[in-house]
Formats: structure tokens, sequence, C-alpha cells
């Protein structure tokens, strides 16, 4: 069936317009963290509940329902932080839009080739982030994780990008629905802890030392919030992304003749999975919790990136004729 | 779940241990040492990044040319790396040896935490400590309910824990629960599952072999009788060749389709094979070969994988007698199929060596599927065969056939037009049906063009255990991950004289990894505490 241009078009604009929108939003978010100490004292708040029973036992009175929290004044940063956090949605269901129609455009799952992977793999990473800032008082830190996505977003629409068009035959199989789409939310989620390492990694530098980021690091919700985000994302992302390894096994012994063969795409999949395994096993490694941890992690991270969006840019493999070349 | 620990050691005793005790000692630290979890992670490591240069650099495996032209192009530099294998990373002796001490690694800690885990499937619930305010989470408070109904409420609620309950001295009563078991199940699955699939995936690139062939789409056959008939063949150490599973395939014809911008869009080969008893009876089964379909068959694999054309050339001699070849020439642009080859010709009839190393003939040059001539130069403007033309020189003399060295099928020796022993006799261009003639009467005819597929065989005797192992590793994981492994302990005791009612104790250890047992530790406390169900 033919591409149909005028779809196609109107994702593209589709794309570009949630560009703009993102950087809008991390523009308040980051205006938010600079000037607002709401979210912050509330991530204290959060952070202090979790560790009742530290101290010395306090005896309370279970029949008697606790006091309602005092209402909470709202501050200007605050309310532009809430406005960021709205724009991040809409620019969210924009991009969800953007995928769709291009999806219709190419009748078939919109991510064959490394422009449609992009831009999915940064639209699960934005709805990861808008779990989490409704589980967690961190919406502050939008702009931190905007940041990464903003730009890969650039890169991915410039230098990565692919005009609309069948696949070819080998990428015409139902694999390419469950192996990929396992890949995009495993990746995409992916980017969530990374994003909140790097923020641990200030945060107890800070806290070990606090002539170190003196400004910033106070700023940050406490380590162990965001340790906690990072170890949750970790393993929601961890088993999809093995399925979506295991997937890819399978479809490689039905379409190229082997189910591994060490190509490019397939061995940095392998490094990523490994060093997140890595990440696992730190957390239960006596002298690695902690900082080490969080270090793997944004390894982790790095490798991630490069895999999504750079490998096929350095290398041909077999997984390079998903369009750029 | 817990590393082992050195047992104490004795005080030191001043004697001298023997040989055999010191290399006991040795071999026994040394595993010690190989299996902790720090080791496993340091390994992990490794393999991580002895892995990445085999995603960075050309690879043998994968093609041989980038190798070659990346070790030129780096001098002593890309020698080197060449000396230290990494151009077949995944076959060198470094990235073998971090794979097995790992494999070592693996089986040292699975075997005491197998043991453990027999132990603690059977053990019952620890004993409520004495002080619950030390745990990591603890929650004191007083109520009006009765210790009775409290107790029936708290086994109604922790229904789906492992429990023990306890009277104790001063009229109270304790319970002691525990749950998420099946979180060491998972990860003893998902880590034996890893053991499995890297054993096997091992074992496989022992008994494994592929081999790639190019066949007529003109109802040619192939055997897989011996390597003799692959055009290439690549096979683990344990395969000698000599028992090939037998079965043959019969290639009627090849189809592809195209975007009107010239992109392939569907590929597909009718072919017949005969495999088992079918080769007895001579009977052929038919198959529809397709790109993500292989034909699977006694154990092998046989998939579609290129396809090209291969132009009809007869040449007739000047003594009247005829030779037709279509030899396979190989696409140099995917996108419009021109081909380029060389198809070659020995001269019927003569007997004199000397004399016949001067009459051999070669047809070389460009095919184009769909012709475009502009000022005498062929180009081709799609893939498909609409009004084929080749353009081409023939060249006679001494082709080099039995020079003892293997030529490229597709191309001939260009050192032999270097120094004259092939010399160009014509050079024109013809659509189907027209000829050339030679100075001495021979006669070039081009007869139409055929087309020809690239089938790949492959034969991997473990790899539905791989699979099978990958899926217990997969469904392994999902428990070690998932479920969570927490100790509640709950202490229920009447109030005192002044204070009536009744005090109640919760207090919470998360066995596994701590982060966020504070939130359901909150949810849990909050619920035993006050009766309720959830808040
Ligand atoms: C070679 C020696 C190894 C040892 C001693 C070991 C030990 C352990 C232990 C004790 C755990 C439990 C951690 C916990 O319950 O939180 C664990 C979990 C795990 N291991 Fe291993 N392991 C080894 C090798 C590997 C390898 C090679 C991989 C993968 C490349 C791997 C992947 C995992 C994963 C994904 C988990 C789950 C993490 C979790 O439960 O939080 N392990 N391992």
């Amino acid at each position: 069936m033919p591409v149909n241009e005028t779809l196609s078009q109107y994702s593209d604009w589709l794309y570009t317009t949630t560009v703009a929108i993102y950087v809008l939003a991390l523009c308040f978010s980051l205006f938010e963290q600079a000037f607002g100490a709401k979210g912050r004292r509330a991530a204290e708040r959060s952070a202090q509940r979790s560790l009742v029973g530290a101290g010395a036992p306090v005896i309370e009175d279970a029949d008697v329902p606790a006091t309602p929290e005092a209402p909470r004044e709202v501050g200007r940063a605050e309310r532009i932080g809430r406005m960021g956090a709205s724009l991040l949605v809409l620019g969210a269901l924009l991009q969800l839009t953007a995928i769709v129609l291009r999806g219709f455009a190419v009748h078939r799952a919109p991510w064959g080739n490394m422009y449609e992977y992009g831009m999915t793999v940064t639209f699960v990473t934005v709805v990861a982030w808008l779990v989490v800032i409704r589980k967690f008082p961190v919406r502050h830190l939008t702009g931190f994780l905007l940041l990464p996505v903003v730009i890969l977003m650039f890169i991915n629409g410039t230098l990565l990008y692919t005009v609309a068009a069948p696949v070819v035959p080998a990428l015409q199989s139902y694999w390419l629905y469950i192996h990929v789409s396992a890949a995009i939310i495993g990746s995409g989620v992916f980017l969530v802890p990374g994003v909140a390492s790097v923020l641990y990694l200030f945060r107890t530098a800070n806290d070990k030392n606090p002539q170190r980021f003196p400004k910033f690091g106070p700023k940050l919700p406490p380590a162990d919030v965001l340790d906690r985000i990072a170890y949750r994302a970790t393993i929601i992302a961890f088993p999809v992304f093995t399925f979506g390894v295991l997937c890819g096994a399978v479809w490689a012994e039905a379409a190229w003749g082997r189910f591994w063969g060490w190509d490019p795409k397939e061995t940095v999949a392998f490094i990523a999975w490994v060093v997140y395994a890595a990440y696992l096993h730190s957390r239960a490694t006596a002298g690695w919790r902690g900082q080490r941890a969080a270090v793997i992690n944004v390894l982790g991270f790095a490798v991630t990136i490069f895999n999504l969006f750079f490998i096929n840019l350095v290398t041909a493999g077999l997984h390079s004729y998903a369009g750029v070349n | 779940m817990t590393t082992t620990e050195a047992p104490p050691t004795n005080p030191q005793r001043p004697y001298r241990p023997s040989v055999a005790k010191q290399l006991l000692a040795f071999v026994r630290n040394t595993w010690r040492g190989l299996t902790s979890m720090r080791t496993a992670l340091v390994l992990l490591f490794l393999l991580a990044l002895a892995a990445l240069p085999g995603a960075l650099l050309p690879q043998r495996r994968l093609n041989l040319g980038k190798v070659e032209d990346y070790i030129s192009a780096h001098g002593w530099w890309g020698t080197l790396l060449d000396k230290l294998e990494f151009y077949d990373v995944y076959s060198s002796v470094w990235f073998s040896a971090i794979y097995i001490l790992l494999m070592i690694s693996l089986i040292g800690c699975l075997t005491p935490r197998s043991f453990d885990y027999i132990r603690q499937m059977r053990a019952r619930p620890v004993l409520t400590p004495k002080n619950l305010a030390r745990m990591p989470h603890h929650r004191l408070a007083r109520t009006a309910r009765k210790p009775e109904a409290i107790r029936e409420d708290v086994r109604k609620q922790l229904s789906g824990w492992r429990r023990i309950e306890r009277e104790e001295d001063d009229g109270g009563y304790s319970i002691s629960a525990e749950r998420g078991y099946l979180r060491e199940t998972g990860n003893l699955l998902f880590h034996f599952g890893m053991l499995g699939l890297i054993i096997f995936f091992a074992l496989g690139k022992l008994y494994s072999y592929e081999g790639q062939v190019i066949v007529q789409a003109d109802g040619s056959q192939f055997c897989n009788s011996g390597i003799y008939n692959y055009d290439s063949f690549e096979a683990g150490l344990r395969v000698d060749g000599t028992s090939l599973d037998p079965f043959c395939v019969k290639v009627n014809d090849f189809t592809a389709r195209y975007t009107p911008s010239g992109e392939a869009d569907y590929y597909h080969s009718n072919i017949q094979y005969q495999s088992g008893e079918d080769l007895q009876t001579g009977t052929w089964r038919p198959y529809n070969l397709q790109v993500n379909d292989p034909l699977r068959t006694v154990g092998d694999r046989v998939y579609l994988l290129g396809n090209g054309y291969s132009p009809k050339f007869t040449i007739t001699f000047p003594d009247g007698q005829t030779r037709t070849q279509n030899t396979q020439w190989r696409p140099t642009d995917q996108t419009t199929m021109l081909s380029e080859g060389a198809t070659k010709f020995d001269q019927p009839g003569i007997t004199d060596e000397a004399q016949r190393r001067t009459r051999q003939l070669a047809v070389t040059g460009v095919l184009a599927p769909t012709s475009f001539v502009h000022g005498g130069v062929l180009t081709s403007t799609a893939p498909q065969l609409k009004n084929p033309m080749v353009a081409v020189d023939v060249l006679r003399g001494d082709l080099g056939l039995d020079a003892g060295r293997g030529q490229s099928v597709f191309e001939v020796d260009s050192s032999r037009v270097a120094d004259g022993r092939l010399k160009q006799v014509a050079r024109q261009n013809l659509a189907v049906g027209q000829e050339i003639k030679l100075d001495d009467g021979t006669r070039v005819r081009f007869d139409g063009v055929g087309t020809w597929v690239n089938l790949q065989v492959s034969h991997d005797p473990t790899q539905v255990y791989v699979l099978a192992f990958a899926i217990v590793m997969f469904a392994g994981l999902g428990g070690s991950l998932l479920v969570k492994r927490r100790r509640v302990w709950v202490r229920v005791r009447p109030g005192d004289e002044g204070s009536p009612g009744t005090v109640i104790e919760v207090a919470g250890l998360a066995r596994t990894d701590q982060a966020g047992y504070g939130e359901e530790f909150q949810r849990i406390s909050e619920r035993l505490v006050t009766g309720r169900k959830g808040s």
C-alpha cells in the first residue's frame, strides 16, 4: 500500500511541536527547581515518614484518625511547576498522536526505522516519568529528565530523520510488534533510572561534604527517594528488556538463520543487559550499594543511549537497514 | 541470598603445613574467591567490556573484507589488534576465558545456595525478637480492641503469609510472619536457566554448521550431501562434514515484488524438497520459501537470503561448436540490481594445453535489468527485469582456471589482464538476442537473463535447549524481581494499670532489597493496628 504523504506530514509537524512544548516544560520545571520549596519539603516529609520507627518508640493512638495535613499554600514557583507538568502531559499526547499518524501513514507498526524508534522510545520515557511524578514528590526534577529527552529528540529529528516508507521484507513479521515494542518500552523506561542515579550522585556527594554542589545538592530530594525511583524503574524495565532481547533472538533465528550472531546491535544490547544485571547484583553486594550501584546505573544509561541512537551510525550490521546508512 | 562467609580460622599453631595442605588451601581460597558475589560482579563487568570491541571493530565472521581494509588502513596498530584477536572477539582466548570463569563462578555460587534453599523452604519463620523497636520499621499503638479480636484479625490480614504464633509471659502473644519465598525460587531458576543457556550456547558452537549456496531458480537442484556442494561453509569443531543430514532442494522459481520507488517489498521462491524416506521413494514436497519463513527439515533450516540475475551467453566457435552458460552475476546496487560478473568459457576440442591457454574466453561486464543507455554508458533504472542489457568486454587468453589458485566466480584474475595473458578483444552493449562477432569468427550471443537465489543452510542441534533455558531464566527473573521477601512481627499485650486498652506493636524487615518497604510497611501496619482494610 502506498505511503500516505499527508498523514506523514502532519506527523512531522506534531513531532516538531512536541519538541517545542517539551522545551517550554523544561524551562518551567527548571524555574520551580530553582525557586520553589514545596516539592522539596514534600519529598523530605515522605522520606521522614518512611523512617518512622528508627528512633525511640513513640506510642500513638490507633483508633483516632490521624490529623489531616495542614492545607498547603501554593507558591508562584509551584504554580509554574504545575503548569510545566501540564505541558508535559500535553506534549506526550501530541507525541502519541505523531506516532499514531506515522503508523497510519505507513500502514504498519510505527517503529520500522531509527527515527520512528527514537520517537517512540522518548515517548515511553516521558510517560514513565509522568507515572514517577504521580507516585513521588519529584515534579520539580522534570527538567533534568527533559534535558536528555529534548536533546535526543532533536538528534532523532535531524540526523536520524527518515521519510515515511514501507519496510524491507525481513522486517515484515509480527515479531516487529513484539520484539521492537518490548525493546522500546524497556529502553524508554531505562532512561528514567539513569537520570535519577545521576541526581543521586550529586545529592550523596553533597550529603557527604556540604561544600560540594552547595547550591544544587540541597535542592534535590533525599538520596533514598532518588535511589528508590532508580531501583523501581530498573526492576520494571529489566524484565521487559530481557523479554525484548529474547524475542529478538527468536526472530533472528527465523529471519537471519541464527539466533545470536554478535551483530553490533545485538552486542550492545547484551552489554546493556549485563550492566543492568551488575547493577542489580551490586545492590545485594556489601560495599557496593549506594554510590557504586548508582555509578553502574549511570553506565547502563550511557550504554542504552549509545545503543538507541548511535550504534547504527558508527557501524553497519544487519540491524542497520533500519533507515540510516 | 547470603554470601558464604569463611568460618573462623583456628588460632595459629606453630607447625608448618605440608605441601598438600598448602595446595588444598590455595585451591579452597581460589574457589571461595571465584565464587563470591563480588567476583561475579567483576566478571560481569569484564564480560561487558570484552564484548565491546566486537561492536566497534569489524569482525571476520561478519565481514571479512572490512577487516582486511581496516588492517591495511591502520598499519602496525591494525596488525597488533589482529594478533590480539580483536577481529574475532567472540572466539578469542580472552573472551572465552571470562566466559568460562563466569560459568564456574555461577556453578560455585549456585551449589551452596541450592542447599540453603532446600533448608529454608522447610524452615518456620524466626521467633519474634525481644526488642522490636530495633527493627528498621516499627510502630507502637494503643487500641480499644480486645487482644483476641486482634488475633483473629491479624490472622485474616496475614493470610498469605507463613506464620507462627507464640504466647508470651506477660499475658500477651506474638505473631511472626514471613512471605516472598517464591523470590528465592525465581532467583535460583533464573541463575540455573542462565547456566543452562550458556552451556548449550557453547555446545552449539561445537556442533553447528552454516553453509551458503547459490542456486539457479530454474528447477536447479542442491543436495546437502557434502561440504563441496556449498559456496561457503562454516562449521564447529565437531563437524567434519562427512555426516550432514541428507536432503535435496529444487528451486523452481523466484519472485520479487518492489514498491514504486524500487525498494524490495516481498520475496518468495517456490521450492520442492525431499528428505528422509522421500529420498528413497523420490517424492518431492512443495514449499513456499520466504524471508522470515525458512524451510525446516531433518534438523536443518533452509533460508532464502539473497537473489540476483545470471545472464545467459552462447558462444559459437569458428568450427561451429556451441557452448551455453548462465553464471550468476552479483548485484552491486540493491535498488537497481545493476550486476557485475564474469562468465568463463573453455574452447572445446583443443587437446594441446598450450594452445588451449591462448583460446579461453571470458565475458565480463555489467548487467542492467531495466536498462538505460546514455552516451554509450549503460545504467539500470529499476530492479525488475524489464528490458535487460549487458555491457561486456570479451577477453581472450589464459584465464588461469587450472593454475591451482581458487578464483572468484564473479571476476577474472585482473593480474592476467595487466600482464597481457588476457587480452580484450571486444567491447559492446548487447540487448537480448544481439551478438558480437570476434576477429576469428567466434560469435558471442546474449540469450537472456535468469534468476538465482542465495540459500543458507543452518544446523544447530542445541538451539531448542537454549530456548528452553531462556524461558526458564525469564520466568525465574519475574519471580526474582517482582516477589518481595518481607517479615512482619506483631506483638499484642494488655495495657498497664493506668492506661487501659491493648498495646499493639508491629515491626518489619525487608529480607532482600530495602527500597520501597517503607511505604508498604506503612500500609500493612496501618491495617494491623487499626483493624481496617486499606487506608
Ligand atoms: C557468578 C556468580 C553469581 C552469583 C554469586 C550471583 C548471586 C546472586 C544473588 C545472591 C542474587 C540475589 C540478590 C537479591 O536477592 O537481591 C542474585 C540475583 C540476580 N542475579 Fe546473580 N549471581 C551470579 C551470577 C549472575 C550473572 C552472571 C547474572 C547475569 C548476567 C546474574 C543476574 C542476576 C539477576 C538479574 C538477579 C536479580 C537481582 C535481584 O534479585 O535484585 N547473576 N545473584
